[in-house]
């Protein structure tokens, strides 16, 4: 039962991680990156490039895999997306979607079709047990590191400078201009971010997720089903949202795994029903 | 003016398609592009190096191959195979995926086309309906059968079986399921998985508690690596829990990126890259000179689909109506990169080895290792 749960939270966190980033382009700047995943997928073949070929220990290559993907954010964000921030939602589902799908054939070509595995460090293998719960060591190192994030995150978000920067660009860019706040900046350093943080959320769940060129495709609707659960006002929901839809998703799969797959579009149904701006929404939008 | 162009165009008509009656077309649909790519990659490859070997003419006649990329998905493989039916007037047709084949199975009657099934697993694909249809790759019954006999005679009694939901998947199961109890085993847990499912924890506890002294899995070869993975992570290898399974989930494409988690597990697969015969070395060689990657099972299918339609134009000696060409392919014989595999002239099946195998560490890569033959295994769903 408590093992069920562990496996749940890990999940979730993993979810979270892997979402986050998309939660604040899509809430914070009100921009539908669908091509997040593709961020996702290269952040895991990064990894897998310096850590199986060149050697690099597991946690350096994570850390690296981090910054390349935020610049590689940073990048795309400067010279394509950019262009179609003031367009309407529909041009930047097209715009974004195409992105993935150049992504999947660019992985291809370049790394081959198969499912490839990180290899990771034997002290994170195997699990061991603590009263009775089995507790794999690779899915807590997954809690503890997306546990922290989150915090930093959300103490960023909330106490920084550079957070009421963002807060105050998202509610009204204009004032936020006139106020000097160089808005183009800010939404340059938050969009790396957020690409940064799906890298290493495709880094650190290539080993329980899988890794191939499919990627952003297979896990898009994971993606889109976090931020629509939990609303886009901060990162509180997204990570509620998370951990509930983790938790259902394995014990429903295993304590009724006929219906396991339904589980989540079944909260997901639920909850929009109840909260269709999700669970925790601003309570007044523009 | 305007006169002359209908008799114009006549004439080129005919004199193309006097060019044309040397030419054997064949056309062959296969998802190059979507996530069964490798799939389609594999075959096509297969396909290819039998043309490099063997030349592209046959009984006096060349042989102009047609590939189309149909992404995967049925209504493509069917729109595709109408018009190389229709259009392109091709006198055989490859098919690939279960259910790309069902969508041409029917065309294929209607339009009296020899069709080769190169990548389908599932027993219902032959059947008495289409009568122009024959397979060049296996059958999951075939090796889950073999399986449940190995694993029967080899100390497993109490077996959970983890399974893919979807036709293959089913199939495996079933075949399992009867020749295992039959063989005096019990299944005490049968877990059916989504097709598209990210975290195989929870099924693997379930699996776990159950306590079964076997695990047999079957989900398609892209997940079999992080199934595995998750499987030694949970622990079950210690808890002594086997892990087997019908070949396709140590997929030679797949498996030397797999991990050391996959070390020992135990499979009846129909072709392993590391089959030990002089056919095979040279190959895989060959494979792997020209493309980079091992072939894997899938590859063949392409490979003595090419052989049995080449052999077929020279018994007919180069006539290419279905039914000389089918009549011609029933009972054909033949020594495969695989093993000797032919096709059974009562149901067009391939009729084949199956091998247990045992994953193994072979100069730093990880193989299929076959310790054990069962020789000419039909498919058992066929049986009467």
């Amino acid at each position: 039962m408590l093992t069920i749960l562990f496996d749940g939270i890990a999940y979730g966190m993993l979810l979270f991680v892997l979402a986050c980033g998309l939660s604040v382009t899509l809430g914070l700047m009100n921009f539908v990156n669908l091509a997040h995943g593709a961020f996702a997928m290269a952040g895991g073949y990064i990894t897998l490039v310096l850590v199986n070929r060149a050697g690099l220990p597991f946690f350096a290559g994570l850390a690296v895999a981090f910054l390349i993907t935020a610049l590689i954010g940073v990048l795309f964000e400067r010279t394509l997306y950019v262009h179609v921030y003031g367009k309407s939602h529909l041009d930047q589902v097209l715009f974004t979607i195409g992105l993935v799908f150049m992504s999947v054939a660019a992985v291809d070509y370049v790394m081959g079709s198969q499912q490839v595995f990180i290899r990771i460090p034997g002290a994170l293998q195997g699990r061991f047990e603590i009263f009775g719960v089995g507790v794999g060591r690779y899915r807590l190192l997954i809690i503890v590191t997306c546990g922290l994030l989150t915090l930093a995150l959300q103490l960023i978000l909330s106490s920084t400078r550079f957070g009421s920067r963002l807060r105050a660009s998202v509610d009204d860019a204009r004032v936020a201009r006139g106020l000097g706040i160089n808005v183009n900046a800010v939404f340059s350093l938050t969009f790396a971010v957020g690409s940064g943080l799906a890298g290493l959320g495709g880094a650190l769940g290539a080993e329980i997720l899988g890794l191939d060129p499919t990627f952003p495709l297979k896990y898009m609707v994971y993606f889109l089903i976090v931020v629509t659960v939990g609303g886009t006002s901060s990162i509180t929901g997204p990570f509620a949202a998370s951990l509930l839809i983790g938790i259902a998703d394995v014990a429903g799969k295993y304590y009724a795994p006929k219906f396991g797959a339904f589980v989540i579009y079944t909260i997901m149904i639920i909850v929009l029903i109840l909260r269709p701006q999700g669970l925790f929404a601003r309570a007044a939008s523009k | 003016m305007l006169r002359i162009i209908p008799l114009v165009l006549a004439v080129g008509t005919m004199a193309s398609t006097g060019a044309l009656a040397q030419d054997v077309k064949v056309g062959v649909v296969l998802p190059l592009t979507g996530g069964l790519a490798p799939v389609g990659k594999q075959v096509q490859a297969g396909i290819k190096m039998y043309m490099d070997k063997n030349g592209a003419s046959v009984a006096g006649k060349k042989i102009d191959l047609i590939i189309k990329d149909d992404a995967g998905s049925a209504d493509n493989s069917k729109r595709l195979a109408q018009e190389l039916i229709v259009n392109d007037k091709v006198a055989i047709i490859g098919s690939a995926l279960t259910p790309s084949a069902m969508a041409i199975g029917p065309l294929s009657t209607q339009g009296k086309t020899a069709n080769v099934v190169m990548v389908s697993g599932t027993s219902g694909v032959i059947n008495p309906n289409n009568p122009y249809m024959v397979r060049t790759s296996f059958t999951l019954g075939q090796q889950s059968g073999i399986i449940a006999e190995w694993a029967a005679k080899n100390g497993s009694k109490k077996v959970a079986i983890v399974q893919s939901d979807w036709a293959p998947g089913a199939e495996a199961t079933k075949v399992f399921t009867d020749a295992f109890t039959k063989a005096g085993g019990e299944i005490v847990e049968t877990i059916k998985v989504p097709l598209a499912n990210p975290d195989f924890a929870p099924f693997l506890q379930r699996a776990r508690d159950a306590n079964p002294d076997t695990l047999f899995v079957f989900v398609p070869a892209g997940q079999a690596g992080t199934f595995a993975k998750q499987f030694t992570e949970r622990g079950l290898d210690k808890a002594g829990i086997k892990l087997i399974g019908p070949g396709d989930i140590v997929d030679d494409n797949d498996l030397p990126g797999m991990g050391d988690a996959v070390l020992g597990v135990v499979t009846a697969d129909i072709y392993s890259a590391y089959h030990n015969s002089p056919a095979n070395k040279d190959y895989v060689a060959a494979f792997k000179k020209a493309n980079g990657y091992r072939p894997n099972f899938i590859s063949l299918g392409g490979y003595d689909g090419m052989h049995l339609i080449y052999e077929a134009l020279k018994k007919t000696q180069g006539k290419t109506d279905a039914e000389s060409l089918i009549n011609a392919m029933k009972g054909t014989k033949w020594e495969s990169p695989r093993g000797p595999i032919s096709i059974d002239p009562e149901t067009r099946d391939i009729v084949q080895n199956v091998y247990i195998g045992k994953v193994e560490k072979v100069d730093g890569e990880l193989y299929n290792v076959e310790f054990a033959t069962f020789e000419a295994v039909k498919d058992p769903l066929k049986k009467k």
